[in-house]
């Protein structure tokens, strides 16, 4: 997923789009994510300043939902669902082995910025179990080939 | 008249390559130069037959799956000879048995029509609950969803009739139906399915409830997890808007409504309707202390129903066909039916709409017809990942909210998660633990800290340090989580760790009086 670089006009414009909903920081903040990749810290006086908030206040709530990064993902970013249904199926080793072909453990991202490896707890495909998400895009089933075309994928 | 198949366009059914299936269906009609209209329906829940492709004939739909693209050419050939044979072909849709045992209220059009279409709705009986909704007294709509027995199908149970009466009596300018579309829980996608597959019901639903009430606002609140719920949410409330059907005099009425969607961004806790206000209203998603109630004090402190899908989408049926023809079917306390979904190691993974009342042995092995691998069924987890772990010797549990309780297990959100001989209870129940250190709000102190101290003592019981004193250890902490705690994460999380150490001790090591006896 190619992302834009930070710019502040952009981000500014992308904050006021969203300042007049109710609750706006949620959207305001996936907006900007979409945009931008993560929330960079630059971002955070601004939407501070517009939804009248501390900038103490916005960071609480950018660290507190397990969505929105700090740092810029990988051009791909694979889910692996750790949750029960997919644990029942076997999920847990196909994760065991997608950290050892990337040398990754959740959350990272390799030195070369192709792949961000997530955990995500349930993607509702629990009757396709495993199930993962390569950058918005739902797999079931996932088996060690079906994984192995993914990472080779996301490598690219 | 052309050819004309189903191809679902369900999250469940493109993971494992219904657009490819239905592209490779087109591209084979192309090259036979013959006309082919593939409808995107939603799915009928029949997960492992998924991708399904129906064929339309003058004597019904016939099915074919699991589909996959090398089968494309040869499931065309098969369609253009009236639906004809096929190794995959699995007959009328209707007549295949986990459909055919169903109770189909909540889930009636769900695979049946195209999701985007008004017109197959209406059809298909959409809309018919607004239109008698709007023939009755705010009162008499709200003494049909309590007359109907209708509870909670976000896993409390809460009965819905009682809680949107509070709303109605409550005076103040401005109230709000809040739909809870956070579906966290491990083994569900009951709400998914709906919100892909037949949105207008949950709109129509969350319309009556609006009037009933008098609120002119409502908000979705849809993790992020489920994009393809999002698009086709945001897509039906467009078309909703256009024809009248939302915002200003809806449907003709004096009354106004509109629907508004929100992304949750990856919580679990969102899910508890107050986490999900304090969310909705762009705060960290902290967990408030009751009373108040949302009921009088909610969004943005207005007085509020906080409704999951499923319940907000049985209100249309219930309207249309009344509180008696839903209060019929269960038992007990637990009235009409449940979409029950079951999935993990299990043979015949959907979704399940019945009555409530079937035990879960049936429901595990005469409808999910055992296990994927083949092998035993050790356990299974019913409820989410707050829900206990059942072995075998209860499989005579009836699905009902009061049967499981009085077993220290939940029905929750109707998910059924099926474990082979394979699992490790212990590996479980520390899971259990862990999802709860993870996804706590940090409010309360055994729920934050007590978490990860669990995953620690089970390590210790696991590497067999002072085991029995860890166990009692675990068995304390659990007592603390479960009285100490201000919601059901931290609160709950002890169904699934002290059923795992209950039901399956072998798997925490030998215990003191085994080995004194051995
Ligand atoms: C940790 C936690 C997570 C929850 N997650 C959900 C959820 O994802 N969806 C849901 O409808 N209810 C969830 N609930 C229950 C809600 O708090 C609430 O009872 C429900 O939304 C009320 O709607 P209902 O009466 O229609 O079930 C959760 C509760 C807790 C404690
Ligand atoms: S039990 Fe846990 S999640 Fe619930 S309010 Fe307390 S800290 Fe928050
Ligand atoms: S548990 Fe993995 S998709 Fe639901």
């Amino acid at each position: 997923m190619q992302r834009a670089p930070w710019n502040r006009d952009r981000a500014q414009a992308i904050i006021d789009e969203h300042k007049h909903l109710d609750g706006a920081a949620l959207p305001m903040l996936h907006a900007l994510q979409h945009e931008f990749g993560h929330i960079a810290e630059e971002a955070l006086p601004l939407i501070a300043h517009t939804l009248n908030l501390t900038r103490a206040e916005v960071h609480g709530i950018v660290t507190f939902y397990h969505d929105f990064r700090r740092e810029p993902a990988g051009r791909h970013v694979l889910k692996l669902c750790r949750a029960e249904a997919c644990q029942s199926r076997g999920g847990e080793a196909l994760a065991a082995h997608a950290k050892a072909r990337l040398k990754l453990d959740w959350h990272d991202t390799d030195a070369i910025g192709s792949v961000t490896l997530e955990p995500v707890f349930c993607l509702g495909l629990c009757a396709c179990a495993p199930a993962a998400m390569l950058d918005g895009r739902v797999i079931g089933r996932l088996d060690r080939a079906r994984l192995d075309n993914l990472l080779d994928e996301a490598g690219r | 008249m052309s050819l004309r198949l189903y191809v679902p366009r369900d999250a469940g059914a493109l993971a494992v390559g219904a657009d490819e299936v239905a592209t490779a269906l087109s591209v084979a009609a192309q090259r036979r130069n013959v006309a082919v209209e593939i409808v995107r329906n939603g799915s009928h829940g029949l997960f492992w037959l998924e991708p399904l492709v129906e064929v339309v004939t003058p004597g019904g739909r016939i099915a074919y799956g699991p589909a996959t693209v090398a089968d494309a050419d040869s499931l065309l050939e098969a369609a253009l000879n009236n639906a004809g044979p096929h190794a995959l072909r699995l007959g009328p849709t209707a007549e295949i048995p986990f459909l055919k045992r169903q109770t189909r209220l909540t889930f009636a059009r769900c695979g049946l029509t195209d999701p985007l279409s008004l017109a197959d709705y209406r059809a298909h009986g959409g809309y018919k609950g607004l239109e008698k909704a709007l023939a009755k007294t705010q009162a008499a709509i709200i003494e049909d969803v309590t007359q109907s027995g209708l509870r909670g199908r976000g896993g409390a149970g809460f009965p819905t009739g009682i809680k949107w009466k509070t709303v109605a009596d409550a005076a103040a300018p401005q109230k709000y139906i809040v739909c809870n579309a956070d579906e966290g829980d491990s083994g569900t996608f009951a709400d998914r399915m709906i919100m892909e597959g037949d949105p207008f019901v949950l709109i129509e639903g969350m319309t009556i409830a609006g009037i009933a009430v008098g609120a002119t606002k409502g908000f979705i609140y849809i993790r992020s997890e489920y994009p393809h719920a999002v698009a086709t949410i945001l897509a039906a409330i467009g078309i909703a808007r256009r024809e009248h059907l939302l915002g200003t005099g809806v449907a003709g009425s004096a009354y106004d409504f509109d629907i508004e969607i929100r992304v949750g961004a990856g919580a679990y806790v969102c899910g508890e309707e107050t986490a999900l206000l304090d969310s909705l209203e762009g705060k960290r998603g902290m967990v408030r202390a009751k009373p108040p109630l949302p009921a009088h004090h909610g969004l943005f402190a207005r007085p509020t129903v906080v409704n999951n899908v499923i319940s907000l989408a049985s209100v249309p049926t219930i309207l249309s066909h009344g509180a008696d023809a839903y209060r019929e079917f269960g038992m007990g306390r637990s009235r009409g039916t449940m979409p029950i979904q079951l999935a993990g190691n299990v043979k015949y993974g959907g979704l399940f709409e019945t009555a409530f009342g079937p035990t879960l042995g049936e429901l595990v092995d005469e409808i999910g017809g055992g296990t994927a691998s083949g092998r035993p069924v050790r356990a299974v987890q019913v409820g989410g990942p707050l829900g206990a772990y059942f072995p075998r010797a209860l499989f005579d549990t009836p699905f009902d909210y009061e049967a499981f309780a009085a077993r220290d297990g939940l029905i929750g959100h109707g998910g059924i998660v099926v474990f082979d001989d394979t699992v490790d209870m212990a590996k479980q129940a520390r899971f259990a633990m862990e999802f709860c250190a993870i996804e706590s709000c940090g409010k309360c102190t055994p729920c934050r800290i007590g978490s990860t101290r669990g995953t620690e003592v089970i390590d210790k019981i696991l590497r067999d340090e002072a085991r029995d004193a860890n166990l009692a250890l675990l068995t304390d902490l659990c007592a603390t989580l479960k009285f100490g705690s201000l919601c059901a994460l931290g609160g709950f999380t002890p169904y699934p760790v002290m059923s795992a150490v209950n039901h399956f001790p072998e798997d925490f090591g030998p215990r003191p009086s085994l080995a004194a006896a051995e």
